[in-house]
């Protein structure tokens, strides 16, 4: 019964307990030298600039989401790749439309500028 | 599995089931892209290419009438069923494209991806329609619901419109939801997701249906209903008809949910067919609750989409009669009154489109206040639209009426159909209120409705189609028999 | 006692019923946005796993498309969410209120 995932109860107590653990005796022993330097944002070793809080161009967002289409659209390889054996000429010719398709909306995007960085 | 065999699998895959649909989603493509190349005075090029799309889909469809053909391993069905609701959602998103024409032009939306997006939402409802298997119909919706997302949200300036994209979407991605993890539970049930093996199961005998089924039913239901905009899952309507632009209004009352019912007719007359006596029980309840609640709701509305919304919803009550009743007399009388509801709504929706009052939309009912002095023909049809919708003859709202009562008292479902005619009676009041506006009432001053030479097209075949099924019922009656036989 | 269909079933209704309550009880429309997410994610667990258990690969195809459809509802989401908060400054549902019956 449930005694077979009495590894996993322990696996789950000694992982969180190691973890406390550590943070537990760095806030206890070691010492605090506060300093301005040292309570900034880690921004990856460079200065922040600026609130975290700040809108991020539209840009990003619209380019963000033509990545997530095209990228899942393009999963579909994966499965027709693996019948394609069995479909040959036809099945070049299925995915040929299907990426076709995928083209006009990539010439859609394309048209309405959405890869235009200077503006 | 050796080549050759599956290559003579391949030749016989039935593509030609997809043909009408692939037609529209080319026509979109050719839309969506031709829009670049137009210059701005020229857009009017749009809504006719669109239109060309659409008659060289119903060509296809009128040609392929009568033949069976089973496609893409047994996904897509062509037959009379599909073909009937090929040409209906076809035929009214014609008549929308028609009064768009002047409609898009006016309120400045007029742009490629309006009309594409439009077809592309046909192509969803017409794969809904032809859909035998449950992830195609899903696809089908998906494409007619995204799209119509961005549809009801295209005035981006108007807060109305895009709010109620906002409550569109929401709403119907939560029903999407409901709908899928049905499917899923379907699947788990019959091991495929094709109606076919899901009645096979059902009806080999041997064990009553698991609870797997009837929880798959429960969801495939809830999310259908969602759709449909019945009660309890109805919220959404009033306010979406009300924001959508008008013509998009018209629509979803008509295409969207005429794809809805088409799939709901396949999937509850075939694949979930022998658990149906059960269901009918649940569609009892929902039937008269959808029924009563819109007509009543409707009495206290002022402004006129939100009325017709009330009134969608009613209509969607009646047809859950329809579909309670089941069998052969209960589905065609589905198709009937889709059909007949079709060219009632459109033309109603059309007539709203055309009037403006102050530089806006003239959406309140007091607009209506003696339209017969200045506009007798946009009155008289309006008025025409308004009996027929009431259900009084000698329109197609009256046979499709009577078509779905005699089916429910056919069925034993007596009470039901008393309840029907009551509310039928109820709904006389609030649509005779706009005919009496139209003739009895002072002039309105500040109405225009400017000549729109294809939105007065538009009404014209929505005024014929409306007077045609209530003068000769039998023909059509006999069209809508012959189709729903192919599903059973 | 080995990890078997039902296990996978119930994890999958947990994260439908997260998914529900999330649409119905929270009010940002971006966590909405992602409990509808959920609903869908957790029929993608359903279908994989019914599709395991009769060895037919038919439900995990359906994911896939599944996958797509998800996708392509997220982007046209977030695309109204954008234009709504332009409108209201808000991603609250129940600021968005205008029609009122």
């Amino acid at each position: 019964m449930l005694l077979e995932y009495i590894p996993i109860l322990v696996w789950i107590c000694l992982t969180t307990g190691v973890a406390a653990a550590i943070l537990l005796f760095s806030h206890l022993i070691g010492r605090k030298r506060p300093s301005d330097e040292k309570l900034s944002p880690y921004e990856c070793g460079i200065v922040p600039t600026g609130d975290a809080r700040t809108r991020i161009p539209i840009k990003f967002y619209m380019v963000a989401m033509v990545f997530l289409i095209f990228d899942i659209e393009a999963a579909f390889l994966y499965p027709w790749a693996v019948v394609y054996r069995n479909m040959l000429f036809v099945g070049l010719i299925e995915m040929g439309l299907f990426m076709l398709i995928l083209l006009a909306g990539f010439v859609y995007i394309w048209k309405k500028g959405v890869f235009d960085w200077e503006d | 599995m050796g080549a050759a065999t599956s290559f003579s699998g391949v030749s016989d895959m039935g593509l030609l089931a997809a043909a009408p649909f692939s037609a529209v989603v080319f026509f979109a493509i050719v839309v969506l892209l031709l829009d670049f190349l137009l210059p701005p005075g020229r857009k009017w090029v749009l809504p006719l290419v669109s239109l060309v799309g659409l008659l060289a889909s119903s060509v296809l469809v009128t040609f392929l009438w009568g033949r069976e053909v089973v496609g893409f391993s047994g996904a897509i069905s062509l037959d009379r069923f599909s073909s009937f609701f090929d040409l209906l959602l076809l035929l009214g998103t014609a008549l929308v494209v028609l009064s768009s024409f002047f409609y898009a032009r006016r309120e400045g939306i007029e742009r490629g991806e309006y009309y594409s997006l439009l077809l592309f939402a046909t192509s969803g409802a017409m794969l809904m329609a032809s859909a035998v298997d449950m992830v195609v119909f899903f696809l089908g919706l998906e494409i007619l619901s995204v799209s119509l997302y961005v549809l009801s949200g295209f005035f981006r300036d108007r807060t109305v419109s895009v709010e109620a994209a906002v409550k569109y979407f929401v709403l119907g991605a939560f029903a999407s939801g409901f709908l899928l993890y049905g499917i899923a539970l379907f699947y788990g049930a019959a091991g495929s997701t094709q109606y076919g093996a899901m009645q096979a199961m059902l009806s080999s005998g041997g064990d009553a249906p698991t609870l797997l089924v009837y929880a798959a039913c429960a969801l495939l239901m809830v999310g259908l209903c969602f759709k449909l905009g019945s009660v309890p899952f109805h919220m959404w309507v009033p306010d979406v008809y009300q924001g959508a632009p008008t013509s998009v209004t018209g629509y979803m009352s008509v295409v969207s949910k005429a794809a809805v019912f088409a799939a709901f007719v396949r999937i509850f007359g075939t694949g979930l067919a022998p658990v149906q006596i059960e269901l009918s029980k649940v569609l009892w309840v929902l039937a008269v609750a959808t029924m009563t609640l819109g007509n009543l709701a409707a009495i206290s509305q002022t402004n006129i989409k939100r009325m017709l919304a009330y009134s969608s919803i009613a209509h969607a009550g009646y047809l859950l009669v329809a579909l309670t009743a089941a069998g052969r007399a209960g589905y065609s009388s589905v198709l009937f009154y889709a059909l007949a509801y079709a060219f009632m709504t459109l033309g109603a929706f059309g007539v709203i489109a055309l009037l403006r009052r102050e530089e806006q939309e003239a959406l309140d009912l007091t607009s209506y206040s003696g339209l017969s002095t200045r506009h007798p023909l946009l009155s008289g049809a309006m008025a025409l639209f308004m009996i027929s919708l009431a259900g009084i003859p000698p329109t197609g709202g009256f046979f499709a009426k009577f078509y779905v009562f005699s089916a429910a008292v056919g069925a034993g479902y007596v009470d039901l159909a008393v309840i029907g005619v009551l509310n039928s009676l109820v709904s006389v009041y609030f649509y005779m209120r706009i005919v009496y506006l139209m003739y009895m009432k002072e002039e309105t001053v500040g109405i225009e409705a400017p000549p729109s030479l294809a939105a007065r097209a538009a009404l014209l075949i929505c005024v014929l189609g409306t007077l045609a099924m209530g003068v000769f019922p039998s023909g059509f009656a006999r069209l809508v028999a012959s189709s729903v036989s192919a599903i059973f | 006692m080995p990890v078997g269909v039902s296990h996978y079933l119930a994890v999958s209704a947990v994260i439908f019923a997260v998914g529900v309550a999330g649409v119905l009880l929270r009010r940002n429309i971006l966590v909405v946005l992602m409990s509808i997410e959920l609903m869908l994610n957790a029929a993608n667990l359903a279908f994989v796993t019914f599709s395991r258990a009769s060895g037919a690969v038919g439900g995990q195809i359906v994911v896939l498309f599944v996958m797509t459809v998800a996708a392509a509802e997220v982007a046209v989401g977030l695309a109204i969410v954008l234009i709504a908060f332009r409108a209201r400054e808000t991603t609250d549902v129940d600021e968005m209120n205008v029609m009122k019956w």
